[in-house]
């Protein structure tokens, strides 16, 4: 057993945090994420010059061959720094599906672009019935000749908007919720038959809804193999999830770090509110609450590194953990900021934001709850 | 990072693992099983076996007595011990006065202390809290006033786990009332319990069981040599042993074994009823509260990787204490929503080797779940209460 990171790793994380602090302070990011892309096209080139797009890929094909805890390291100091760019949608989402389902033609069309910064891509994950149950496709891929003619809508397309390239799970078989009869498909995203309406979220990042009106997709946009693409899916979201969680840990240190400084500044009846006991018993709970938090990254980084059967249970949990113990520290840190924490100028609330958001990704508390308890009653109780 | 044991750890576990098999008495493991209290002749001659095996004080350094194990290795031996459902160690001795004399204490009180406490041949108790002085622990009272090579002893202590059982006291004890800091003037003093004018009351506590005691102190004369460090400076020797207390308090691997025989006792249609796993808000309970646990015992293992590359348990173990413990009362609690109604009986008569089956209220020990449940709420109050853990880790560590 070893909680110690790598020489190179230690470089990786060097480096993300450097960036953030000298490159990405809250009001460089605020300026682009309130600029007309909502990301900054020089950053996405900076980002792929300094190898981050090749982070998670295969030395074959073109990556650096890193994994969960690589990952972990960088998402946390995007975390940190609120970063905008759409690492996730493209890096994490769909490049992660392309990684594990693409052909060697395919990911020489589209992972190699995507690698090198040069293609915009985005992955649909949810339906407007489906809440967090990746299962639940209306979508439907019919045969059209060879190929298909893909209808449905789908929501919340992260980097949707600006995608060039779309991977679009569809249903060539079954009812809606059944694992079985999924496939996936890499389309163009200005194929003809695909409606996009863009906008921001909350949280300053950009998606899409997105209507499918027979769209044709070749058989040789399907990746991986037809009716069997639930378990790709499935992975993906799950690494998803474990990065989000990362960056959610990345957040919530430095609403803490922020929320006890400022408590030390903040001067009330003559003393600094820090000095009361009501606060500090409370900032001290976010200080546990955080400490937990990076206990149980480090577990389900740790196991997913070595794909362990506790894999997908311990990103339930943590997730989990994240929707209660990070929105803990959040709703706390704007409390104890008082009327500062919820202004626009303060970074604060922006914080707020995206802890907001992370907690529905990918599922909130409650379905990561479930979700591990039905992943613990398919284990026996001592097989851990 | 790497979550699997190297081939070492696991050869390691396996050892542990057989002693465990092998050399933990039936007698009393089937005490333990069946929930009955184990006499002091019990802990003793266990404790007696790992003492034999060279096992019973992981933590000290090797040339005092201790194993040179990793904190890995300290982990895996604590979870093997759980697993074996081995009585906790009584950490009075071991844990607690043991790293004061071999830190604090001179080369004739660690000749003359140590292999006793290595050897479980002296029984300690711990003599910190006064009838006044609870979590304000600095306004203690009890006085010791130097009469040529004696000190003459005046007070009481409270809450005094095992008081009646202990052959000697370790107390914290003020030999200086002028002074600017009240931290300042207080002495660390070994006292045995023999010496006349030393008196023990029972307390009797929630769960109606005798635990606890208060002691008093009447003109008890105490040599000076049973001065630990220098006069004045116990409340910084104190300070450091309640650091270890924390640590060793936090029962990861305690409730780790717990929390897996709640799950099977879950499992298990008991009673003729519907096995409570398969009622969701339950089974949700128990993931909350398997998770917390998890995360805990993460935390501890990076405090003890932390501790191995030579930083003392600071301030953070306060955060050990107030998880470990807030996840030993959410498994209390658990175990009497499981026992439903067979939490209500009153039988502690019950648990005992000779009690007739036939006349044995309920399924195994859930009787006893309420019993560990009430006696269990004194984990958040003691070794400084949790929220005198709060403050300490909002002035240590926050800096507030």
């Amino acid at each position: 057993m070893d909680f110690s990171i790598s020489e190179e790793q230690s470089m990786l994380a060097d480096s993300v945090s450097k960036f953030i602090d000298n490159d990405y302070d809250f009001e460089r990011r605020q300026k682009i994420a309130e600029s007309g892309d909502g990301y900054s096209k020089d950053f996405w080139r900076v980002y792929a010059e300094l190898g981050w797009t090749a982070i998670p890929f295969a030395e074959e094909d073109g990556g650096l061959g890193g994994g969960p805890v690589e990952l972990m390291l960088m998402m946390e100091q995007f975390g940190r720094g609120l970063v905008v760019e759409p690492y996730l949608a493209n890096i994490v989402l769909a490049g992660g599906a392309l990684r594990r389902a693409a052909s060697k033609e395919q990911k020489a069309e589209w992972l190699a672009p995507l690698i090198e910064g040069n293609l915009q891509a985005g992955l649909s994950f949810a339906e407007p019935q489906s809440r967090f149950n990746i299962a639940d496709i209306k979508t439907t891929a019919k045969q059209n000749g060879k190929g298909f003619l893909l209808s449905g809508s789908k929501t919340c397309v992260l980097n949707g908007g600006d995608a060039e390239l779309l991977i679009i799970p569809a249903r060539t078989s079954g009812k809606p919720t059944d694992e079985d009869g999924i496939t996936l498909f890499a389309v163009a995203a200005d194929s003809a038959g695909i409606e996009r309406r863009r906008f921001p979220t909350v949280d300053a990042h950009q998606a899409a809804e997105i209507r499918l009106n027979d769209v044709k997709a070749d058989a040789t946009a399907v990746l991986g193999e037809i009716g069997k693409g639930f378990s790709t899916l499935q992975a993906v979201i799950d690494e998803a999830t474990l990065a989000v969680c990362a960056e959610a840990l990345g957040i919530m240190r430095t609403m803490h770090d922020k929320t006890v400084e400022y408590s030390k500044q903040r001067v009330q009846f003559g003393v600094p509110i820090g000095s009361f006991q009501a606060l500090q018993h409370r900032m001290v709970d976010c200080l546990m609450a955080c400490e937990q938090s990076q206990s149980l990254m480090m577990w389900a980084v740790m196991v997913n590194e070595v794909d362990s059967p506790e894999a997908q249970r311990a990103i339930s949990a943590m997730k989990y953990q994240v929707g209660t113990a990070g929105i803990y520290v959040a709703r706390e840190a704007v409390q104890i900021h008082g009327g500062m924490g919820v202004t626009w100028e303060l970074d604060i609330s922006h914080y707020f934001k995206r802890m907001t958001a992370i907690d529905l990704l990918f599922g909130n508390a409650d379905y990561h709850l479930d979700r591990y308890v039905r992943l613990s009653r398919q284990r026996g109780v001592n097989d851990e | 990072m790497n979550v699997n044991l190297s081939a070492e750890e696991q050869a390691f576990r396996d050892e542990v693992r057989k002693f465990f098999a092998e050399k933990y008495p039936d007698d009393i493991r089937e005490k333990q099983d069946k929930g009955i209290p184990l006499a002091r002749e019990d802990i003793i001659r266990w404790q007696k076996i790992l003492y034999e095996q060279g096992w019973f004080a992981p933590n000290w350094p090797e040339e005092y007595g201790g194993t040179g194990w990793s904190a890995i290795q300290k982990y895996l031996f604590a979870v093997e011990m759980s697993a074996a459902n081995a009585p906790t160690i009584v950490p009075f001795g071991v844990a607690m006065v043991g790293p004061i004399i071999y830190t604090y204490g001179s080369e004739e009180q660690k000749k003359r202390f140590l292999p006793d406490i290595l050897a479980s041949n002296v029984w300690w108790c711990q003599g910190y809290s006064e009838p006044g002085s609870g979590s304000d622990l600095a306004s203690l009272k009890t006085k010791a006033e130097r009469d040529g090579d004696y000190y003459i002893v005046n007070g009481t202590k409270t809450w005094t786990t095992f008081a009646h059982q202990a052959d000697w006291i370790f107390c914290l004890v003020r030999t200086q009332s002028d002074v600017a800091r009240r931290q300042d003037g207080i002495s660390f003093l070994l006292i045995d319990m023999s010496t006349p004018g030393v008196t023990v009351k029972p307390i009797i506590t929630i769960e109606g069981d005798r635990e606890v005691n208060e002691v008093h102190f009447e003109n008890v004369r105490v040599p000076v040599e049973n001065l630990v460090g220098e006069e004045g400076k116990g409340w910084s020797y104190g300070k450091v042993l309640l650091q270890h207390e924390r640590t060793n308090g936090v029962g990861v691997a305690r409730s780790r074994y717990r929390l897996n025989r709640l799950k099977e006792k879950a499992a298990q249609s008991i009673h003729g009823a519907q096995p409570l796993i398969d009622d969701n808000n339950f089974a949700r309970k128990i993931a909350a509260t398997e998770i917390e646990l998890q995360a805990l015992e993460y935390t501890y293992l990076r405090t003890l990787a932390a501790v191995a590359i030579g930083k003392a348990p600071g301030p953070e173990s306060s955060i050990l204490k107030i998880k470990g413990t807030e996840v030993q009362q959410a498994l209390d609690a658990l175990f009497v929503e499981a026992a439903g109604y067979y939490a209500l009986p009153y039988v502690p008569e019950q648990y005992a080797i000779d009690f007739p089956d036939d006349e044995h209220v309920g399924h195994g020990d859930e009787t006893k779940s309420s019993l560990q449940y009430f006696n269990n709420r004194k984990a958040t109050i003691y070794a400084g209460s949790n929220e005198i853990q709060r403050n300490i880790i909002a002035k240590h560590v926050l800096g507030l």
